[in-house]
């Protein structure tokens, strides 16, 4: 089976051809860098996002967050629940760690922003 | 529940209601002012040409005819006892061809008989030498230096603040249900409870017919007018001086452009017959016509600088003339369309004498005519500019970016008598999310600044109503 | 009255990069005005990740981006004021500016760098007939809206425009348990980057209707629904195709406007074509001194290529004001004109003789273009010729000239051939 997909791993934008049998890439072509080529790979496996969102701090305010790590495409809106539901003390540095595992995904949720 | 009990009850708080609460206040009656809607300036007060007309265009011995002058002449005074920006900034009116020129002779005739000063017929050549805008095509203009411009929305506000100030109650979300006579009583329901007056003055605008009829017999009918306009930034403000007419032709009325008091450009109105008193869309049609029809009369205006568009409603009376009536105590002031603002300091003088014919009243000794307007730190000289930040540091914290206003104005927008309560009445106000962004980077921070002053979250602050 | 060698208008991605630049090459009196209550910008309220592939090599939401400006600001101890909002430029670069702390003050500048960014395109500039209720903002301020102030604008959006900020905002309001229906573009081809409708509108099944635009808006308090219809190739809406949305939001994401009211101020030239100064390859305007960069320039897509313009900007003005404030007169000052298919380049001129050793030379193109080059020629010689699998008006295109390009050229053109519409 041929899949065509834009990669999302730059603004780029290539357009790949992905040949997928048994649910694998076998051949991936139209990339213009490794990143096409691992994009491909895993979105026609076990397509993964980055999360960002924001988490309420405890006076009201919002921080944003992210995830360290892409998750399972399935899994962002359990995810993003987990942020929702999550208590955030102040102040907050970039990169401090919110969540140790987001819903079960193993990944951590920083803070993409220094809040006091 | 009880009913609140005065002496004058106003319905609609447009200009005219405004206008005439004050007249009232100045003597020992209470008054109520009634307004459907959460604040005032809220129906065809808040979207109209924004003109003081000369008065040339009234049929002399019309109602229209005798207060459009008589306002325009007041309105220096109002002015400077309101403190509101107004200014005479002089309008014509253009003709295209010879064939035409009857129609300028008679508006120059009207002028004249209706005692407009300063009336003047230009060549096509003189009126461009003073507005090189002109189309080529102008062949001649009648030339009126007395018209005006103004802000609407802060004649409006500030016939209401003063009023209140001089102990004129204003009821807001009170829509008027019904009207009875009882004895010399009329008993009015609203949406807010039952009010009672010995008086009541009908300015309701669109709806006036229906309030009217309440309790009178239907002698008249209200039409709603629609029209449409848009409003350029300011960096295309200068584009003409004078307001700028058209004769009427078999094409129709013709459109406006027009500088703005607060310098932007403002070009319309275009006019349909509708239905519907609440439809205030703007239409496909009603803005391409008004950007075809106002090339006639003006060259070059530069709609890639339109900021917004909007349309208004004119309370267009069955019998053509402004309709203002005494019937034994409940005074109609009816089918004020144009020149109704322009007419209405005239017509509250008139509104009040009726009333004061009625109940007698004394005259207070203690009116205050006077209102002062929140400071507007953007037109200020540095130094007074200044002064006034170092007193109140709010004053120098800019949120609207566009006009320049500040915390300090917004602040005193809301916690002024009569204060904002919406995100519309802070921009009529203080004009912040009037500029060219329309209120994109200011609408978050003001919201912020509403919710904390009114007690409530954000997400509850209102546009409008 | 205060003095400063240079005054940076404006601490957004821009703003930092170009005074970090001009610290780095020796200027030491530099004061940072931005409006806002902190330094960032814009990129405060893009939460989202994709920033710094070019400049960082890493992947970083809005706020991890600017935060490694602001580090470095405050490293190189560059003075900033925020919460000053810049009320005039002068042609003799005097500036007016206001703040709650500090009050009214002019300063005098030996050189200013502009870098106000851009607005949005309000609903107003657009024309959309209908009502004005409640529930209509433009992209970026519901961004604002839920990413800063933590409250969501409503439940059922419609999003006219597919501009990055659009697309942004479907996922974000989706993500927040939104329900975004549609999103309607004016033109046959989106307005944003290619992955954007990958990973914030399919993702959703978020429907994307090209060449569709909203043709009525209904609700007298609070919007009640949009009309969405489709169009002809004049833009024009096509009768008999109007469809009804009912929704309570909907978001404008149709274009954005560089800010250049303080530079018509100030006396500077204004490019019709990118509403922004026209300037030449040191970034400086008409207006000896004064210099541009970022958004206010020009939109840019990516604000990796805002930084390095902006850090350009920054050399320049340093390079200025150690030459005491001189231009030096260019002998020789090649021009750059925008030909057939291409909309506008930034620089428009460019001081061949003292260029280092190579100028980015950016622009957009005028339409979707399929198998085209973009030439570089000198009257008839072809300096460059660079063949592209597509170019659309959406992404910026660049292209490198070296400086040895440029011996004995009067004037260059960029035009797009070959290949399809």
């Amino acid at each position: 089976m041929i899949r065509n997909m834009i990669c999302i791993g730059c603004p780029m934008g290539c357009e790949l051809t992905v040949e997928v049998e048994n649910g694998k890439a076998v051949s991936v072509s139209g990339n213009g860098c490794a990143v096409g080529k691992r994009y491909a790979e895993t979105e026609v496996s076990a397509p993964t996002r980055m999360v960002t969102s924001t988490a309420i701090a405890e006076n009201g305010t919002p921080v944003p967050v992210k995830t360290k790590t892409a998750v399972p495409k399935e899994k962002i809106f359990d995810v993003v629940n987990a942020i929702k539901s999550s208590e955030v003390g102040l102040p907050v540095s970039i990169g401090d760690v919110l969540i140790e595992d987001a819903a079960g995904t193993g990944v951590q949720i920083v803070a993409t922003k220094r809040v006091e | 529940m009880e009913s609140r009990i005065f002496d004058v009850a106003v319905i609609g708080a447009g200009v005219i209601g405004c206008a005439a609460a004050r007249e009232l206040s100045r003597y020992k009656l209470s008054v109520a002012v009634l307004e459907r809607e959460s604040d005032v300036c809220e129906g065809t007060s808040k979207a109209n040409s924004a003109i003081i007309h000369a008065g040339f265009d009234a049929v002399p011995g019309t109602l229209k005819a005798r207060f459009n002058v008589e306002g325009n002449k007041m309105m220096d005074g109002v002015a400077e006892e309101l403190d509101i920006p107004f200014k005479r900034n002089g309008a014509m009116v253009v003709c295209w061809k010879e064939s035409e020129m009857s129609k300028i002779e008679t508006l120059y005739e009207r002028g004249v008989s209706n005692g407009v000063e300063g009336l003047r017929i230009l060549t096509g050549n003189e009126a461009r030498a003073m507005e090189p805008a002109l189309s080529k095509d102008v062949y001649a203009a009648l030339y009126a230096p007395t018209s005006g411009i103004v802000c609407p929305f802060e004649m409006t506000i500030a016939f209401a603040e003063n009023a209140c100030k001089n102990g004129a109650s204003f009821s807001f979300s009170t829509e008027v249900t019904g009207i009875e006579r009882s004895g010399e009583e009329f008993v009015i329901a609203t949406s807010k409870g039952e009010f009672r007056a010995k008086a009541v003055v009908n300015c309701a605008g669109v709806h006036a017919d229906e309030i009217h009829n309440m309790t009178e017999k239907a002698d008249f009918s209200i039409s709603a007018r629609k029209g449409e306009y848009m409003l350029l930034d300011k960096s295309a403000g200068g584009l003409v001086k004078n307001t700028i007419f058209q004769v009427p032709t078999e094409m129709g009325k013709g459109v406006l452009v027009s500088p703005t008091v607060h310098g932007n450009l403002i070009v319309g109105p275009t006019a349909e017959d509708i239905g519907d008193k609440e439809d205030i869309s703007t239409t496909r049609q009603g803005l391409e016509a008004v950007k075809r029809v106002s090339a006639l009369s003006v060259s070059g205006v530069p709609y890639n600088k339109v900021i917004t568009s909007f349309s208004g409603l004119r309370a267009t009376g069955s019998t053509g003339d402004f309709i203002i009536e005494d019937h034994d105590g409940f005074i109609d002031a009816a089918g004020i369309e144009s020149p109704g603002l322009s007419s209405a300091p005239a017509i509250a003088k008139h509104l009040a004498k009726l009333v004061c014919a009625r109940l007698v009243p004394e005259e207070k000794t203690d009116f205050d005519p006077k209102r002062k307007g929140i400071p507007k730190l953007a037109q200020l000289s540095f130094e007074d500019r200044k002064a006034l930040i170092d007193e109140r540091p709010d004053y120098g914290q800019i949120v609207c970016r566009c006009e320049q206003i500040s915390e300090g104005e917004i602040l005193d927008s809301i916690r002024r008598p009569l204060g904002a309560t919406t995100l519309d009445g802070v921009k009529r106000r203080v004009r912040a999310g009037m500029g060219r962004c329309q209120a994109g980077f200011c609408s978050p921070r003001v919201i912020e600044l509403l919710a904390k002053e009114l007690h409530i979250p954000q997400w509850e602050v209102k546009k409008n109503g | 009255m205060d003095k400063h060698s240079l005054v940076i208008i404006g601490g957004g991605p821009a703003g930092m990069a170009a005074a970090i630049e001009a610290r780095k090459s020796g200027i030491d009196d530099i004061v940072i005005y931005e409006r806002d209550v902190q330094l960032g910008g814009i990129l405060n309220q893009c939460i989202h990740n994709g920033f710094g592939l070019h400049t960082f090599k890493e992947e970083l939401t809005g706020p991890e981006y600017a935060g490694r400006f602001i580090e470095q600001t405050e490293k190189l101890g560059i003075r900033f004021e925020t919460g000053s909002m810049v009320l005039s430029v002068s042609r003799n670069k005097e500036i007016t500016v206001v703040s709650r702390s500090a009050g009214l003050k002019t300063v005098k500048a030996d050189a200013v760098i502009l870098a106000m960014g851009c607005r949005e395109r309000p609903r107003g500039a657009l024309n959309i007939p209908g009502m004005r209720p409640q529930g209509v903002y433009t992209a970026g301020t519901a961004q604002k809206m839920v990413n800063c102030e933590g409250w969501v604008p409503g439940k059922e959006v419609v999003i006219l425009g597919s501009g990055d900020i659009g697309l942004i905002m479907a996922r974000r309001m989706t993500l927040e348990g939104a329900h975004v229906k549609v999103v309607a573009e004016l033109m046959p081809y989106s307005g944003g980057l290619k992955r954007n409708i990958v990973q914030c509108l399919d993702d959703y099944d978020i429907p994307l209707k090209l060449s569709h635009t909203v043709v009525d808006i209904k609700g007298r308090r609070k919007l009640e629904g949009v009309t969405i219809a489709e169009v002809d190739n004049t833009g024009a809406p096509i009768p008999g195709t109007e469809e009804y949305y009912s929704c309570d939001t909907l978001l404008l994401s149709c274009g954005l406007i560089p800010e250049n009211e303080l530079s018509l101020g100030a006396g500077v030239s204004i490019n019709s074509a990118t509403n922004g100064p026209i300037v030449d390859d040191r970034l400086q305007t008409n207006v000896e001194g004064v210099f541009a960069c970022g958004n206010v320039l020009h939109v840019h897509d990516l604000v990796d290529f805002v930084s390095e313009e902006s850090g350009r900007a920054g050399r320049s003005a340093a390079d200025y004001l150690k030459r005491g404030g001189k231009k030096e007169n260019p002998e020789k000052c090649v021009t750059v004109t925008a030909g057939e298919g291409v909309r506008y380049t930034v620089p428009s001129t460019i001081d061949a003789a003292n260029i280092c050793d190579s100028v980015h030379l950016r622009f957009r193109v005028r339409n979707v273009y399929k198998g085209c080059s973009i030439v570089v020629a000198a009257g008839e010689r072809e300096l460059i010729r660079k063949k592209k699998k597509i170019m659309v008006p959406s992404e910026m295109e660049e292209v490198l000239l070296k400086k040895e390009l440029l011996t004995d050229v009067d004037g260059i053109t960029v035009t797009i051939t070959g290949g399809g519409v």
